[in-house]
């Protein structure tokens, strides 16, 4: 095969590059912007005349006074001090779905035709980008098989929350509002589900998995009830093990009435093998941004799509884009809705890219999405359950899909070094930390690594390669890895208690001044 | 840097491999001996202080003499200090040793107390410290039931250190339990909660920093208990068992309540404290609605039957399966994932009819529905 490098003598840039508010002096500009002459002046009159008195300021903005140059320098330096999926393998951010993004798409959203819409423009005006939209719409509905979808959520929990919503629309008009008022999950759903139940006011009763792996059958059976609203499910769940009884679940619940909504954050384990509809279910929804390639973390950009059954259509988030035969609109007639979930409509570069990615792939395309995603999960398994001190506890001998939760917990018992440690010691070999679990740890000192479709066998042996050299640093030298990250951006361990502690958070530069 | 005590119990575990199941008592110690037993506990303790001896610019070690501590540091070449007028008591300690030893080593201003031992160790160590220092177990015992111990001794020593540095600052509370020794060698497994030690909490459920979530454990916890005072029926006798959780659900009601005992409760007010079964049966007369509270005690997973024998086969028919509320944190219960919870009245009728699947409030409106074995 091909050049698998293992040890590449990585290190990073450390340039302990100050905030871009510390920087520079008073006075020190970017921009001269040449005197108005006086002919101009005479016309015009002040400059801030030209801003109606409400509006102006009093004083003026904080803001950094600093150089071109310095402003730069000081972007370039921050993004040698990055890492992710254009630099090296990202194997590591399980559930997170982190396939390449093909550049030609990133060429399309970069167009001006698409950076200048506006959403406040005449629908005459945008019948490109709503045409896109309607086409992600019904080729979304062909994924799920379910019968309307909204674009309207901004990203994967507000979609989930958009579906929790709709669970209520429903049942208040079947006039059982206050009576259901029970969500049905399992410990290894994400926890987007429970909390988007709760934030809305429902109990959430949740079900602990079986000696199989599974969700435990007969504790569903046992919790539903007149009470029950709907089930709310992962599959296959963080585990990467498929429920392979997911239509009895669903039927079970549909027998005392309640609905049934399919977490489907992350398709590539079933991409254009299953479909929703066909399981039963009565809802579904997608991270765009995920299984359908767009460069994502960080917070964004991320689009959600709600998807829905034929008798939960009229609820979907609104508007929704319709066609009308010879124009696209949006459609904000539609009383029964759930209504609006943010401003606009969708996340237009995400929606092109989404349209880009199912245009290139087709259906047979979309289906090895999901057979090379399990086929690459299972090779990386078994490269990586040959590392001493690293297992896969849970369930075994069940099949593992597109991702695997496995555990440092053997390691962390005979040398003290845990997950945590790891997780900082492997960006001193190039790669980006990795995702340990989702709250709650069901495994101890987790590690949920998801080596989706992109990644080569080379890639994958490289990636597999590190964690081997690290166990054997935790066995021979374990205080290299405790001690870590050496060769990092980040000289320094950061000081976990800062997101803890809510005395201590700050997210603007004003909230960290007032800290000091 | 931290002052760390360090206590040894040295014939901890000296009746395990013999087949002595324990070695509470002299005559099951001389048995041991007789059998050919060697002295495990200083061995499994000297690893922890490999450890310590590692970070020793953080820890100043304050142990006892000889077997009981100060040996183990002198051969791993740790630093440490014996409070003054105390010599060596030989290998035959007792459990007054063990006492003394903790209670001079608090005096002396230990912030953390190391202890190597089992289960009969963890009783000695609660009799002696309370809840008033945190201390940490190195198991080495042939009873580890409790919940006071680090994984391995290696560990112990990792946590201590962290503890020390500050690295670890919260602390929580762990059940100490302890089975009868002379039932356990007929065969029985009878654990009872003798109590709650404060130990470091490293949390290993807590999230770490990528998932964003603030607070572990602890915070949920607090919603549970909120959940519990926000539904509280103000027109049904409560019958509380005992545990850390449900005493947790009484002080947030601003109720006082015996931590191991069965107390009653009527709208805002206690009505009795530490009842015995025919103190519950006469009092629960007089009230038309009747509930149970009680949480899951730790080690084994029991509902009924450890710790809260009271609330007798008896009670429990009379309140009806439909009144029992069971609350336990979400971390106490995924320590039961792939174990069974279990009920033991004594009455096989009452096991029977409480077996099967039941929910638990688990935080502010959540629940988990376990299966329950007889």
């Amino acid at each position: 095969m091909g050049y698998i490098k293992k040890n590449r003598d990585f290190h990073e840039a450390r340039w302990d590059e100050p905030f871009i508010m510390e920087m520079g002096n008073p006075g020190e500009r970017g921009i001269l912007l040449p005197q108005a002459s006086d002919e101009v002046k005479e016309i015009s009159g002040d400059l801030s005349d030209l801003i109606p008195e409400g509006l102006r300021r009093k004083r003026a903005p904080k803001l950094p006074q600093l150089s071109q140059m310095q402003v730069l320098r000081h972007y370039m330096r921050l993004s040698q001090e990055t890492l992710g999926t254009d630099i090296n393998i990202d194997i590591g951010l399980g559930t997170c779905t982190m396939k390449y993004s093909p550049k030609v798409h990133e060429q399309l959203v970069r167009m001006e035709k698409l950076q200048e819409v506006h959403p406040c423009q005449d629908e005459s005006t945008v019948q490109g980008i709503l045409e896109i939209m309607y086409q992600d719409e019904q080729y979304l509905k062909a994924i799920s098989g379910m019968a309307k979808v909204s674009l309207q959520p901004a990203g994967g929990s507000q979609a989930i929350f958009a579906n929790v919503q709709t669970i209520r629309a429903y049942f208040e008009e079947k006039g059982e509002g206050k009576l259901r008022d029970e969500i049905i999950t399992t410990i290894l759903s994400h926890p987007a589900n429970p909390g988007t139940a709760a934030t809305l006011g429902y109990k959430v009763i949740t079900l602990y998995p079986d000696e199989n792996g599974l969700p435990d059958i007969e504790a569903l059976k046992a919790a539903v009830s007149g009470r029950t609203a709907a089930l709310m499910i992962t599959n296959p769940e963080d585990t990467g093990i498929y429920n392979d009884r997911i239509r009895q679940f669903v039927d079970i619940v549909h027998e005392v009435g309640g609905l049934c909504v399919y977490d489907q954050a992350n398709l590539n384990g079933v991409f254009g093998l299953t479909r929703a509809r066909d399981a039963g279910f009565d809802m579904c929804h997608y991270n765009l941004h995920k299984s359908f390639s767009s460069p994502h973390g960080c917070q964004g950009p991320g689009a959600g799509a709600q998807c829905v059954s034929e008798k939960l259509a009229k609820y979907v988030a609104a508007p929704v884009v319709e066609f009308d035969g010879e124009k696209y609109y949006l459609d904000y007639a539609r009383p029964d809705s759930i209504g609006k979930l943010r401003a606009f409509y969708g996340v237009p570069p995400v929606l092109v890219r989404t349209y880009a990615y199912i245009r290139s792939l087709g259906a047979d395309g979309m289906k090895q999405i999901a057979e090379l995603s399990i086929l690459n999960n299972n090779y990386l398994i078994q490269k990586l359950l040959k590392i001493k001190g690293l297992s896969m506890p849970f369930a075994k001998g069940r099949f593992r899909m597109e991702q695997a939760r496995l555990s440092w917990q053997e390691l962390t018992e005979e040398t003290g070094v845990t997950t945590d440690d790891i997780c900082r010691r492997i960006v001193d070999y190039g790669f980006q930390d990795y995702f340990t679990s989702h709250h709650p740890r069901v495994l101890l000192q987790p590690f949920t690594p998801e080596p989706v479709e992109t990644y080569s066998k080379d890639d994958i042996d490289e990636f597999a390669a590190a964690f081997a050299a690290i166990a054997d640093e935790a066995y021979t030298a374990p205080e290299i890895v405790k001690s870590a990250p050496h060769k990092a951006a980040l000289g320094a361990r950061i000081q976990e208690e800062c997101l803890t502690e809510w005395e201590k958070f700050a997210t603007t530069w004003r909230a960290y001044k007032k800290l000091q | 840097m931290k002052r760390i005590g360090l206590i040894v119990n040295p014939i901890a575990g000296i009746g395990g491999k013999t087949g002595l199941k324990g070695s509470d008592g002299e005559e099951v110690f001389r048995e041991a001996i007789a059998r050919g037993a060697v002295m495990e506990s200083p061995k499994k303790a000297f690893a922890t202080v490999q450890i310590l001896k590692a970070s020793e610019a953080f820890v100043d070690v304050y142990t006892w003499p000889g077997k009981m501590g100060e040996d183990i540091c002198k051969e791993a070449g740790l630093r440490c200090t014996v409070p003054a007028g105390y010599t060596d008591t030989g290998s035959r300690t007792t459990s007054e040793d063990t006492v003394r030893a903790a209670k001079e080593l608090v005096k002396a201003g230990s912030e953390l107390i190391l202890f190597a031992g089992g289960d009969g160790t963890a009783r000695d160590i609660m009799d002696a410290v309370g809840t008033g220092v945190p201390v940490l177990g190195i198991p080495a015992g042939c009873k580890i039931h409790s919940g006071v111990y680090a994984l391995n001794p290696r560990r112990a020593g990792d946590l201590a250190v962290k503890y020390a540095q500050g690295k670890v600052r919260e602390t929580k509370e762990a059940e100490v339990m302890d089975i009868d020794e002379a039932q356990f060698r007929n065969g029985k497994v009878q654990s009872r909660l003798y109590g709650y030690l404060k130990i470091p909490g490293e949390g290993g459920m807590v999230q770490n920093i990528k998932c964003g979530s603030t607070g572990g454990g602890r915070e949920s916890i607090e919603r549970l208990y909120d959940y519990m005072a926000d539904t509280w029926d103000r027109k049904a006798l409560y019958i509380i068992g005992g545990g850390s959780t449900t005493a947790g659900i009484m002080k947030r009601m601003n109720l006082s309540n015996t931590l191991l005992g069965v107390d009653l409760v009527y709208g805002g007010q206690v009505l009795a404290l530490d009842c015995t079964e025919q103190d519950i049966l006469r009092i629960m007369e007089r009230y038309e609605k009747v509930k149970i509270l009680i949480t899951v005690i730790g080690g084994q997973g029991y509902l009924f039957g450890r710790g809260n024998q009271q609330i007798s086969a008896k009670v429990i028919r009379r309140v009806g399966k439909e009144n029992i509320i069971v609350a336990a944190s979400q971390e106490k219960m995924l320590s039961f994932l792939g174990k069974n919870i279990y009920v033991d009245t004594g009455d096989e009728e009452t096991d029977k009819y409480l077996a099967g699947y039941m929910r638990i409030i688990t935080g502010y409106g959540e629940y988990a529905v376990i299966k329950v074995s007889n």
